[in-house]
């Protein structure tokens, strides 16, 4: 039997990872589904480049400003006497930047799907913007919140690359499932990497399964 | 209760396209703004619920300024006291019947109407735990209106309330709309492109051209102003008549229709079989008069009548003549100068000479 550690490590991770960016993505693809800004295309641009560099590109700029020596490194050390770096808050840093896409693209459209007709409307009933946001335009993008999520947390799970520039391989602290496998493997472990390989095969199976069978239930709100 | 009076003072432009609209509205009932598409209905309408904002001017309900670009106030749309109805209904579609009515019930201030108050004006007792997805038009359309109603505006905006439904479903809504003034205590300004919806709702009429005002008044005094065709496009006024298949030609595609005694023709309609009443519109400028039986006409149409009335359009070029043809009056719009020629007057024997007729509806 393989130790599980680091399937806790990484469910923590997407976990924490999926947390942080519903808060932080929501408002910003209200933003965008909302704006006339001239600079609407260039967020949208930057908050795609994870979806085509290359892991290591992002793990190696991370790896540049996280590290202790540098501004935003150090102010972390000085707040928490921890290094951002090769720890665990430095992966949901790390993955927080890395899965951006894939929490913000999925809402931005539910947001842009649903238009102005029922913010217009709920306003008309005297409902204020932020109120009218929770009331009426996130129960009518439910499907891209789950969708969203889903996809943020499935993602984050399958992270490696950033992680492993990022975070190293510490076990209980950076070393998530898929350097575990990486490093059963190189050591020949074969009978180890089988079981969390097929672990992850199986849970990322069930998830897409998930949103392409919530996608079909509910064909009207996002588009 | 004495009428409150709007304000409007809404200057703006967009596309090549400017609007600057100035009149105080009283009101008092019923207000249509009405004009044909392109003349700043909706424009004026969503600035006075605040959806937009006019580039300039001022928007205000009795004392209390909504919008005034001198005083840079701009009150948001929800916090603004104007109920909006839109063409769709657009009904919040994660929510019951009965939850969209508590949406706007929580938010309103209260009123004089209780939420069943309004649950029983408008029979909405049995649809009240439907999804909105399963409503029909009509259905739709009364939610909206209770939904509206209940978060107690002081000032009713209807955006097109029938203009979605068709003629079946319109009559199931009009009864409601011609009540709300009075029952609800709730003045009401709608838009509407539909001159009869117009003569059927409206106390008061805003005339739109262009942009601009181009009359504001008592409905029934700018109804009669009848030279509407700058307006509205074409000519509206006509007649509705009631009659039954009377049979198909075949090879000339022809329907022939009775009305009382009179045959008239159209071009074929196959949804039609023997016997089913019918109406039918005929536009009054479709309508030409002849003193003497017409033969080696084009014009199929010939009927017999005697003139009921005349009325000429002061400064106008025309006249328009009402010809009894037994069982209904016909509406004819022809020149001043040819009542004067044809020497037309009151009980004079005449035939209706109908150039064009439409087919309006089956009656059940």
């Amino acid at each position: 039997m393989p130790d599980l550690g680091p399937l806790w490590l990484t469910l923590g991770l997407a976990a924490s990872t999926t947390a942080i960016l519903l808060l932080l993505g929501a408002p910003f693809a209200w933003w965008l589904a909302q704006t006339r800004s001239p600079f609407k295309p260039v967020l949208e641009a930057i908050t795609a480049l994870p979806l085509v560099l290359p892991p290591t590109v992002i793990g190696f700029y991370l790896l540049i400003a996280l590290n202790p020596t540098a501004p935003i490194g150090a102010f972390w050390v000085t707040l928490t006497g921890d290094t951002l770096t090769f720890s665990f808050a430095g992966l949901v840093v790390a993955s927080v930047i890395y899965s951006l896409p894939f929490m913000v693209q999925p809402l931005q459209s539910a947001f842009e799907a649903i238009g102005r007709g029922p913010m217009e409307a709920a306003a008309s009933l005297r409902a204020s913007p932020l109120d009218a946001f929770f009331t009426v335009a996130a129960p009518l993008s439910a499907r891209g919140f789950i969708t969203a999520s889903v996809l943020t947390f499935a993602h984050t799970i399958g992270e490696f690359g950033v992680v492993l520039m990022v975070g190293g391989n510490i076990p209980g602290r950076t070393k998530v499932v898929s350097i575990a496998i990486y490093e059963h493997v190189e050591t020949l472990r074969y009978a180890q990497a089988h079981v969390l390989s097929a672990v992850l095969l199986i849970f990322s199976f069930l998830v897409l399964l998930f949103v392409y069978a919530a996608n079909k239930r509910y064909p009207v709100h996002v588009g | 209760m004495s009428a409150e009076h709007l304000s409007l003072n809404v200057k703006t432009a967009f596309d090549g396209f400017d609007i600057d609209i100035a009149e105080t509205l009283t009101l008092d009932g019923a207000t249509a703004i009405f004009g044909a598409s392109g003349a700043g209905k909706t424009t004026l309408m969503r600035s006075i619920a605040g959806f937009q904002t006019p580039q300039s001017g001022r928007i205000a309900l009795g004392d209390e300024a909504w919008f005034d670009s001198a005083q840079k106030i701009n009150l948001p749309a929800w916090r603004r006291p104007a109920g909006y109805m839109f063409q769709d209904g657009r009904l919040f579609a994660h929510l019951t019947v009965r939850g969209n009515l508590a949406f706007a019930d929580q938010r309103s201030p209260g009123g004089q109407y209780a939420r069943d108050h309004i649950v029983d004006a408008f029979a909405l007792a049995p649809l009240l735990d439907r999804r909105v997805t399963s409503l029909s038009g009509g259905e739709c359309q009364r939610v909206a209106l209770a939904r509206t109603l209940l978060s107690r505006p002081r000032l009713l905006l209807l955006d097109e309330p029938l203009a979605a439904l068709d003629r079946k479903r319109k009559s199931e809504i009009l009864p409601y709309l011609k009540d709300l003034p009075q029952r609800f205590g709730a003045p009401t300004l709608f838009v509407s492109h539909d001159i009869e919806e117009v003569a059927q709702l409206a106390d008061n009429i805003l005339l739109l051209a262009n942009g601009r005002v181009d009359a504001y008044g008592a409905a029934a005094d700018i109804i009669s102003m009848l030279d509407l065709e700058p307006v509205t496009g074409r000519y509206d006024a006509s007649t509705l008549l009631e009659g039954r298949v009377a049979g198909h030609d075949q090879s000339l595609r022809l329907t022939r229709v009775a009305l009382g005694g009179a045959i008239i023709t159209m071009p074929i309609n196959d949804r039609l079989a023997d016997g089913d009443a019918v109406r039918l519109r005929i536009r009054a400028q479709d309508v030409a008069i002849a003193t003497t039986k017409p033969e080696g006409i084009s014009i199929r149409n010939a009927l017999p009548g005697a003139v009921h009335a005349i009325t000429e359009q002061s400064g106008t070029a025309f006249a328009e003549i009402f010809i009894d043809i037994g069982d209904a009056c016909l509406r004819s719009r022809i020149t001043r100068a040819s009542v004067a020629d044809l020497g037309l007057a009151e009980g004079m024997p005449v035939y209706a000479l109908i150039k064009s007729v439409s087919f309006d509806g089956r009656l059940s």
